[in-house]
């Protein structure tokens, strides 16, 4: 029998940046909060030894523990799902921080056009720019009504920036810290583009220019572009992760309480209210129920899905009829790019894992579609995150991958590569979904999440469009040798690509097509809600988690709100 | 080919690192001959900025997941072929490489322990990755017994005994996937073979390969440094001596 643990006013589930966001205001508002987080306690200080490519980057020392929870994966419903053994893909994150301690803190805002797209495109194109296939759907809340929010995210983490993109939306203030600096690497970057007639910009980086403190008295410190950031925690806390800013926030107010190695397995509910989460100690595998007022699901896109479909809670998404709403718009991204070798050695050991410039004019909207067969775009950019040896072994298309020839030309190309790549948006398909594995358990007996994914035509053709433009930038670039990639053709589990995954339990102002509200608030449970990346309806060409933060915030205050009054917050 | 515009053949290797051709000495371990000999200091004492001549690391030998010298000399052989030592540098023996992958293999990484191992298990789709019920350490070891079984079906010799064009050949045959293995692709086999090889040239040197951070100087690639602030704008092209991680903690 579970053992009952006393009532709180909140529980989350995961403590990464959507726990930590979520934790912070309300434990500031006066509730009680408890955070439920599978993994361990871990800060700054357990950074002190990370500049270790092998240990962290390819071992994934502080991502998710596979042996005992990963997901299955098919291309389609007629292949047999398989188990992700390993992380290749997208990198999972677990314990406190979630992947936000080894993010690389890109961190952008979705374009107004994003939270449109459905109206947007067919006031522009018509009803039939993409087949009825495209589950495209407006996302029930504007760019301007989300401002304020990313506003407080940015001023949460420091942002660093500048605002010279002509496309982006309003702002209600500057950056909190001016833009990283311009290396000679960026600097060939912005010659390009300028000359193209585009319009480049630094990235916005959660990697800090100078110190900070931000307005809930939290101190970050001034980046060393020490080379190790992705898929590392910063040993400065210079990179804004949640255990650097929001988490200690929390904590300081005396009003939340995280529970480590505490894995939830189901929400427990009693008719349209949800009581609390039930979890698994894993290191005594005793059963625990946490009850609460209003239950927060934080676990990342996957967890959440799987968490409201293993407690039963929506309707699954059926692909034959298109009915339910579970599981759907499951939606990833694309990485069209062109690699190139110069003649001179450059510094590409060092850098950031923000620290880049990019250009607009082939993301959203911003260039006119009429003659295309796709909609929406990328943003495209030069990064100079630190190139490490063990992955960075850039060779021409002919060069054998092993061997002498290859020993020679992986050396001579390490200090003279560069690459251009676009970060392509992804429309909701509907055979690209979410349900649960008839097989396959987790550690604690709990199904597996299945994934059924494939590129669709959309996405091969906006890749071969912009893999065309980065060629043609980094042609302009002066790159000696100019290797194109490759068209896509089935989507692989295996090289990363990036863990913008999203959907699933996307956020609309009509519950018979969306999970949650704009509030994110569920549905069929108002004091259930689901913050995550899976609330988004497609995916946009940026990173997710500077629209993910203001989302959070955003629900936040309605948490706030909701345990005052009650009822839906829309 | 690379090699003959060079005139550098396993030959040349041998001699060079002064090892007679026959690659096994009195039952001895080329690995052992040549990785292990090169320079031992203990953590280094060097001042700030770097230090040439000592791994920063104590390192002691012997085999914790091989058995027999036979595999290790294979493994030595194999890895060899793949990141050779040429007028750049040391090649995959002398940084270690092989003592490396013997580390990872008698660890996580060979029990695929932070991975899922659970079944029911199906061959499943290439975009599926991994599927195999076999872990890296039985993936290895079948490779291996597999690599010299190969040997003697082709030239009749062990594989330590052929000429580096013939290793060439059955590597080669197993990257292509043309042999047939248990539970496992030979394709896949060389795959986890090849990146296993590279992970020890290029890691850091407290796991055993990469000696005297020597494959860090051929690619300019400095290890660990504490902060490149004052460096990052510069436009001239830096070359840094390598330090450890190991001079980051305790
Ligand atoms: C290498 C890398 C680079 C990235 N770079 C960028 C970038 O530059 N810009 C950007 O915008 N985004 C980036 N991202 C993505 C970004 O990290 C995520 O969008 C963000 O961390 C998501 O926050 P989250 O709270 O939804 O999930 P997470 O941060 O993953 O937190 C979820 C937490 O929930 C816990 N959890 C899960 N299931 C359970 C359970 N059943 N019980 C208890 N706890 C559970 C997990 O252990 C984890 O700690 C990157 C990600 C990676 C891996
Ligand atoms: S690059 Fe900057 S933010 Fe990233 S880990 Fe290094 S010092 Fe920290």
């Amino acid at each position: 029998m579970a053992k009952q643990l006393d009532k709180v006013d909140v529980v989350t589930v995961g403590m990464g940046w959507t726990g930590g966001i979520i934790a912070a205001e309300c434990a500031k508002a006066g509730l009680k909060v408890k955070g439920l987080e599978r993994g361990r306690d871990r800060g700054t200080s357990d950074y002190q030894v990370i500049h270790d490519e092998l240990r962290y980057a390819i071992r994934y020392e502080l991502m998710q523990d596979l042996s005992k929870e990963t997901i299955t994966f098919r291309n389609d419903r007629k292949m047999r799902a398989l188990p992700m053994r390993q992380m290749g893909s997208f990198l999972l994150g677990e314990g406190l921080g979630g992947a936000g301690t080894h993010w690389n803190g890109m961190t952008y805002r979705f374009l107004p056009y994003d939270f449109q797209i459905k109206t947007e495109t067919e006031k522009k194109y018509g009803k039939n720019k993409l087949s009825s296939d495209y589950l495209l759907k407006d996302w029930g809340i504007t760019y301007d009504e989300l401002e304020p929010y990313f506003d407080t995210f940015e001023k949460t983490i420091g942002l660093s920036g500048e605002d010279k993109n002509p496309f982006a939306g309003k702002r209600s203030s500057d950056y909190p810290t001016p833009p990283m600096k311009k290396t000679p690497i960026l600097k060939m970057f912005e010659k390009a583009v300028s000359n193209l007639g585009y319009h480049p910009f630094m990235v916005p980086s959660a990697n800090l220019s100078e110190t900070y403190k931000n307005p809930d008295g939290e101190q970050l410190n001034a980046c060393q572009y020490c080379g190790f950031c992705e898929r590392f925690g910063c040993e400065y806390g210079a990179k804004s992760s949640p255990e650097t800013t929001v988490i200690p926030t929390a904590l300081k107010t005396g009003n939340l309480d995280i529970q480590f190695h505490a894995n939830a397995v189901e929400i427990m509910k009693n008719g349209n209210k949800v009581t609390g989460v039930k979890y698994i100690d894993t290191q005594t595998r005793e059963e625990f129920i946490q009850p609460a007022d209003v239950v927060v699901l934080t676990s990342y896109v996957l967890n959440n899905a799987k968490l409201l479909m293993v407690s039963d809670i929506g309707e699954m998404y059926d692909p034959d009829t298109g009915k339910g709403t579970l599981g759907k718009n499951y939606c990833y991204q694309i990485e069209p790019g062109t690699s190139g070798f110069f003649k001179d050695k450059m510094n590409v050991f060092m850098g950031a894992g923000a620290l880049g410039m990019t250009i607009d004019d082939f993301n959203g909207d911003n260039f006119d579609h009429a003659d295309l067969d796709f909609i929406h775009g990328a943003s495209i950019s030069l990064t100079q995150s630190g190139n490490r040896p063990i992955l960075t072994n850039p060779i021409a298309p002919d060069v054998p991958v092993w061997g002498e020839a290859f020993k020679k030309a992986s050396i001579e190309g390490y200090p003279r590569n560069l690459f251009v790549f676009g970060q392509g948006a992804s429309m909701p398909h509907k055979e690209n979904f979410m349900s649960l594995d008839p097989v396959y358990k987790d550690a604690y007996g709990v199904p597996l999440l299945q994934l059924t994914y494939n590129f669709t035509q959309q996405d091969i053709n906006l890749h071969q469009y912009i893999g065309d433009r980065t060629e043609e930038i980094m042609k302009e670039m002066g790159a000696e040798t100019v290797v194109a990639g490759s068209p896509i053709t089935d989507y692989d589990i295996v090289p990363y690509q990036s863990t913008h995954n999203t959907g699933g339990t996307i956020m609309g102002d009509d519950p018979a097509d969306s999970v949650v509200n704009p509030y994110l608030q569920h549905w069929d449970a108002d004091n259930l809600f689901a913050v995550s990346a899976g609330s988004f309806s497609h995916n946009s060409g940026y990173n997710p988690t500077g629209t993910l933060g203001a989302l959070a915030y955003r629900c936040a205050e309605g948490i706030i709100k909701y345990s005052k009054q009650g009822g839906s917050l829309v | 080919m690379e090699k003959d515009k060079k005139g550098y053949s396993r030959r040349d290797f041998l001699k060079t690192s002064g090892i007679a051709t026959g690659a096994v000495i009195g039952g001895g371990l080329i690995g052992g001959l040549v990785g292990y000999n090169v320079k031992r200091e203990g953590k280094t004492t060097a001042p700030e900025g770097g230090n040439k001549e000592g791994v920063p690391v104590q390192r002691q030998g012997g085999l914790k997941f091989f058995m027999s010298a036979n595999e290790f000399n294979v493994i030595s052989q194999a890895t060899e072929r793949i990141f050779p030592k040429d007028d750049l540098g040391p090649g995959a023996i002398e940084l270690g490489v092989p003592f490396f992958i013997d580390n990872q293999l008698a660890g996580h990484y060979g029990s695929n322990a932070r991975e899922y191992m659970q079944g029911p298990f199906y061959e499943g789709a290439p975009t599926q990755g991994y599927q195999s019920s076999l872990n890296r350490g039985e993936i290895f070891r079948q490779g291996i017994a597999r690599l010299d079984e190969e040997a003697k079906k082709r030239f009749e010799k062990p594989f330590t005994e052929l000429e580096g064009k013939q290793m060439d050949e059955i590597l080669t045959a197993f990257q292509k996937d043309e042999v047939s293995m248990n539970g496992v692709t030979a394709e896949f086999f060389f795959k986890l073979l090849r990146m296993a090889t590279l992970e020890g040239v290029y890691a850091d040197p407290i796991y055993g390969g990469n000696t005297n951070m020597d494959a860090w100087r051929m690619k300019g690639f400095p290890g660990h440094h504490a902060s490149y602030l004052q460096d990052i704008e510069k436009d001239t092209y830096l070359e840094l001596e390598p330090k450890s991680v190991s001079e980051m903690g305790p």
